[in-house]
């Protein structure tokens, strides 16, 4: 878990501009920094500071207005679409706010869906084996609508670990949960990060899940403001 | 807040789905009312009037008052027969039908006068002058008369005109047909023929102008003032072959209307619908903010009237473009020019519009006033769903009046609903049946999982995709397939062999030798049939009392005399629709059997002991079969047929009909035959036939113009059902790129899933439009229906490539736009 020279994750004057009436808003303004592997690094901030146009561009979900984002050594503004995609299944894993589970698919298909897209034969049951360490052996086959918000985001956790990640991104993942629920979630997204060695990426404004990382990244107004080293 | 919805693109979808809609449906009922206003007086031109009083007594001025006083058109004529003799000469004279008419004759058609430059004839710009007689190509043959001679009419001597290739009225029954003499109204004097005893037939000729809606009611104010020997006709009472070739263009062209209707509901239903999930957020926000639930109503209602009100004014015009678009590429292969449009067809269209967003928008708007304000912080709150028992019934209410409406004919109304609607459940059946053989079927891959998984996420909303799918593409069927094929039965049921002279009053000693002409020329297998002449007195034993039918066309039926036929078997071109027909060993009181139109006209039964008066003596016999007779069918048809021998021994004529080939050589077949028979007539029915045959090509070109216009509805409901779910599927689509789906993953997805939704629509449309052929061929329109393997081809083949196309292209753009903007604005 010694931090290696190379990073996993740079980015690099990194700017978001958007049109907003008349003008263009910069959402996020020339911010850089690097991640290497095994870091757990939350990025904090007030509503509106940019912490998930943040996250999204890291993730190679949107495009930047300027600067240049590299994962694992590979610039994304090289790649298109599809390669991007294609970056996301070898490498990322995600965890989000409102879940975002497919409702026409059971909490199994919903697991199964990275390995399958990875082509991996034996996609049914890594996807099972997944959802019995999230606790949710006996409900494979529900389907998202009939899963509490807690068990939604487990299978959610249990999808962003199943493609074997080296990088998970979660954004706010107890956003939507009650207090006691939102600790279980974190418990495990942490326990199960830990277990695998994943490089994890979580945007947050609960300043006590951001106090589980290794680092703590700032934002205010889209601009880098702070960048501490947590013990 | 409608501009600001309008703005944001919101109401497009719906108010395109509106305008085409109404335009689609305004263009048919424009056009379909113009082309059947035109073919109405196209058949006018047969008579060469919209109608005719005739009388056998002169005719009061109060006919003529009447129909002035409605703004009609009307002249006098005059018709009777008298021998015609070639002036000057000893010449044999001629038995001729003379008819004395007015300047500005015919009100509608015109003659035809012969000229060899011409075949067909050229158009006459004037009627007979006063002193002059046009003869027609018969009449001037067989007096041997042209142009300048003299001939004489009664006590008159007049010069020959012009000869007559055709004129109107050819359509007034085949037995009066003779040679023709055409004569000014104002020699009627100098004849001197109008004497007691002198049978002659009096007329008043009426012509509706364009515009005036009067005739009908003027039809129906003289109707009821007849009295006894005076009689009113209009097209439609003419000859039942232009009255069955007339319905039937009338049911294409309804079912046309009826086809866009529906289609018309499914898209404003499924576009109306996918408006409510679109904005449970701002109805959410609106509450939150202190809107009551009326409030919130109130504004969306008004946001939807406002919207059902442009758009359907929109369509509107847009119909008065399309149709007059029809018309100008119409006209040029109609020989009748269309009557300009009238406004009830826009006012219905327009009505139709905001009835249709009404009944299927409203049970939506009513879900949406009912938002929970909590979904503000909660979007997972289960969606308000519109009352399931409301929608179902508002919309089977607006689907049925308007159907009522548009249909005009009951039974086709309720065959194109019972098809619609069983169509519907099965297609909801079979959703459900597919739903789980997909959850037992072993899934591989992510590509064929994930687009099944769409198809059984919610069984209810799969069934009816599928079912409104099915609609679409049944639609597409009904008016591709099986419309051709409907057409050329149709078509077929006149085939172009069918016989082209009648051959009357022959004797039976003359019956073989007449026999074996025909068969020389014609059909080898052609007869002749039995005719005798009986009056209908008795009715169950009691005498017949014409005055009880109010109808006169009832009423003319029963005073009139019955041609009766003997037949040991049900003639080809008839259909037993009560009762059994007799065998062909049957004895002569085995009953009698009638055509099942006159027998409801003279409320006759299966059963009634109908009594006949033929030439003084009584003929009882029970109605033991009602048929229904083909009268396109143009051969010897009677509404009355005994068991062989049941006639034997009464005053008895035969009758027959040949195709004889054009031109010369039936001349001289005729000519030889009448020298050998000379009582025997020969009846050239080729004109009628070409007539019919020219509507009949009409009606098929008005058809298939006014089916492009259905088949844009068609293709409407086909992207609405997707786009209904096209939210959705961006949002699936944006998570599947966030975990790493190619865009060739995304795209396989949703083929299979179009491919299976496609196909299944494709087998339930092509099996309703099969169903929904038959019962219109079998009950409606009675001809034989055969239906093609074609429909399955199409169908399936096609509507599994559309299907899977149109997903395809309404999708595409899912894979492209970046996931992260997506999740925010749909997650």
């Amino acid at each position: 878990m010694t931090p290696t020279d190379a990073p996993l994750v740079r980015a690099e004057r990194l700017t978001r501009t958007v049109q907003s009436g008349d003008s263009p808003l910069k959402i996020l303004d020339d911010v850089s920094f690097a991640i290497e592997p095994g870091a757990s690094v939350a990025i904090v901030g007030a509503s509106g500071s940019g912490k998930t146009t943040l996250l999204g561009l890291l993730a190679g979900l949107d495009r930047p207005s300027e600067g240049e984002v590299w994962i694992d050594g590979q610039a994304l503004s090289g790649l298109d679409e599809d390669a991007r995609a294609s970056m996301r299944q070898r490498l990322l894993g995600f965890v989000f706010q409102s879940f975002q589970l497919l409702p026409a698919l059971t909490a199994l298909e919903n697991v199964m869906l990275p390995l399958e897209l990875a082509g991996d034969g034996a996609a049914a049951s890594k996807a099972r084996t997944w959802l019995e360490r999230v606790g949710l052996g006996r409900r494979t086959t529900h389907y998202p609508r009939q899963l509490s918000g807690g068990e939604q985001q487990r299978v959610a956790i249990a999808r962003a670990f199943a493609g074997d990640p080296k990088l998970l991104m979660a954004d706010e993942p107890t956003g939507n949960l009650d207090g006691a629920t939102g600790a279980e979630v974190a418990d495990l997204m942490f326990r199960l990060n830990h277990e695998h060695g994943t490089t994890l990426v979580l945007v947050t404004h609960d300043s006590a899940l951001a106090s589980r990382c290794s680092r703590r990244l700032s934002l205010s107004s889209g601009r880098l403001v702070g960048d501490e080293r947590l013990s | 807040m409608l501009a600001r919805d309008w703005r944001s693109g919101e109401l497009t979808v719906l108010a395109a789905a509106l305008v085409l809609a109404v335009g689609s449906m305004g263009t048919v009922a424009f056009f379909a009312d113009r082309v059947k206003t035109a073919l109405t007086s196209q058949a006018g031109l047969l008579l060469g009037a919209d109608a005719m009083i005739s009388s056998d007594r002169p005719l009061p001025d109060s006919f003529a008052k009447a129909a002035r006083a409605r703004g009609l058109e009307s002249m006098p004529a005059l018709r009777f027969s008298s021998m015609v003799q070639k002036a000057g000469g000893d010449a044999a004279p001629v038995l001729a039908n003379v008819k004395a008419v007015s300047d500005g004759y015919p009100l509608r058609g015109a003659i035809l006068l012969a000229d060899g430059a011409h075949p067909d004839g050229v158009r006459a710009t004037r009627s007979p002058a006063r002193g002059e007689a046009w003869p027609d190509e018969r009449l001037a043959q067989r007096l041997g008369v042209s142009p300048g001679d003299r001939l004489t009419v009664g006590e008159a001597t007049l010069v020959v005109g012009p000869v007559i290739r055709q004129e109107p009225e050819v359509m007034t029954g085949i037995m009066s047909s003779g040679p023709r003499l055409l004569i000014n109204h104002d020699d009627l004097a100098a004849t001197n023929l109008l004497q007691p005893g002198n049978r002659a037939t009096w007329r008043l000729m009426v012509a509706e102008p364009t515009g005036r809606k009067t005739l009908a009611d003027f039809v129906q104010a003289v109707a009821a003032e007849l009295k006894a020997g005076q009689r009113i006709e209009s097209v439609r009472d003419v000859q039942p072959e232009i009255r069955q070739t007339l319905d039937r263009a009338e049911q294409f062209l309804g079912l046309s209307a009826l086809v866009a209707v529906i289609l018309a509901a499914v898209a404003v239903a499924l576009t109306s619908s996918r408006y409510l999930r679109r904005h449970l957020d701002t109805a959410a926000m609106l509450r939150c903010l202190g809107a009551s639930e009326a409030r919130t109503l109130a504004l969306f209602a008004t946001q939807f009237a406002v919207l059902g009100l442009v758009a359907s004014a929109a369509g509107v015009v847009l119909a008065l473009g399309g149709q007059a678009l029809l018309g100008s590429v119409l006209a040029s292969l109609a020989q009748a020019d269309l009557p300009p449009p009238s406004a009830a067809p826009g006012l219905a269209a327009f009505a139709t519009g905001v009835l249709l967003l009404f009944g299927f928008a409203l049970p939506p708007l009513l879900a949406l006033a009912n938002v929970p304000p909590l979904r503000v912080l909660r979007r997972d709150l289960p969606r308000p769903r519109p009352s399931a028992i409301l929608a179902y019934a508002l919309g089977a209410a607006v689907i049925g009046v308007l159907i009522a409406w548009q249909a005009q004919d009951v039974r086709t109304g309720a065959i194109v609903v019972a098809g619609v609607a069983g169509l519907i459940l099965v297609a909801a059946f079979a959703a459900w049946l597919l739903i789980v053989v997909l959850k037992r079927l072993p899934q591989r891959g992510v590509t064929w999982r994930f687009g099944l998984a769409n198809l059984r996420r919610r069984p209810l909303a799969s069934s009816l995709q599928v079912g409104a799918l099915a609609l679409g593409l049944m639609a597409l069927l009904l008016l591709t397939v099986v419309r051709g094929e409907l057409m050329r039965n149709w078509r077929a049921s006149l085939p172009p062999d069918a016989p082209n002279h009648f051959v009357i009053n022959v004797l039976p000693d003359q019956v073989d030798g007449v026999r074996a002409a025909m068969r020389s020329i014609g059909d080898p297998e052609v007869d002749l049939y039995p005719m005798v002449r009986g009056r209908l007195v008795k009715v169950n034993g009691a005498p017949l009392d014409t005055r009880q039918f109010e109808d006169p066309r009832s009423r003319r039926l029963a005073e009139r005399e019955f041609n009766l036929s003997t037949s040991d078997s049900l003639p080809s071109t008839n259909r037993v629709t009560a009762g059994a027909f007799w065998r062909p060993d049957a004895k002569p009181d085995a009953g009698l059997s009638m055509e099942d139109g006159i027998a409801g006209n003279l409320r006759l039964k299966l059963g009634d002991e109908v009594t006949f008066d033929i030439a003084g003596t009584p003929v009882s016999a029970r109605i033991t079969s009602l048929r229904k007779v083909d009268w396109d069918s143009f051969r010897p048809n009677f509404f009355t047929l005994f068991p062989p021998g049941a006639l034997d021994g009464m005053p008895t004529s035969w009758i027959g009909a040949v195709r004889l080939p054009e031109g010369a050589k039936a001349g001289a077949w005729v000519s030889a035959l009448l020298q050998q028979y000379p009582n025997v007539l020969a009846i050239d029915v080729g004109d009628t036939i070409r007539q019919i045959q020219s509507i009949m090509d009409q009606v098929s070109r008005a058809v298939e113009f006014v089916f492009l216009f259905t088949l844009l509805g068609g293709l409407l409901v086909l992207q609405a059902a997707i786009a209904a779910t096209q939210d959705e599927r961006r949002f699936d689509a944006a998570i599947l790129r966030t975990i790493g789906a190619s865009s060739r993953q995304l795209s396989a997805a949703q083929v299979a899933e179009f491919l299976v939704l496609g196909a299944l629509a494709g087998v339930l449309a092509a099996g309703g439009a099969t169903a929904i052929g038959w019962a219109l061929a079998d009950r409606v329109f009675t001809i034989p229906y055969s239906p093609s393997a074609w429909v399955w081809g199409y169908g399936v083949i096609g509507g599994t490539v559309v299907v899977a196309l149109a997903g395809w292209i309404g999708t595409r753009n899912t894979a492209r736009q970046p996931p992260l903007a997506v999740i925010r604005q749909l997650g």
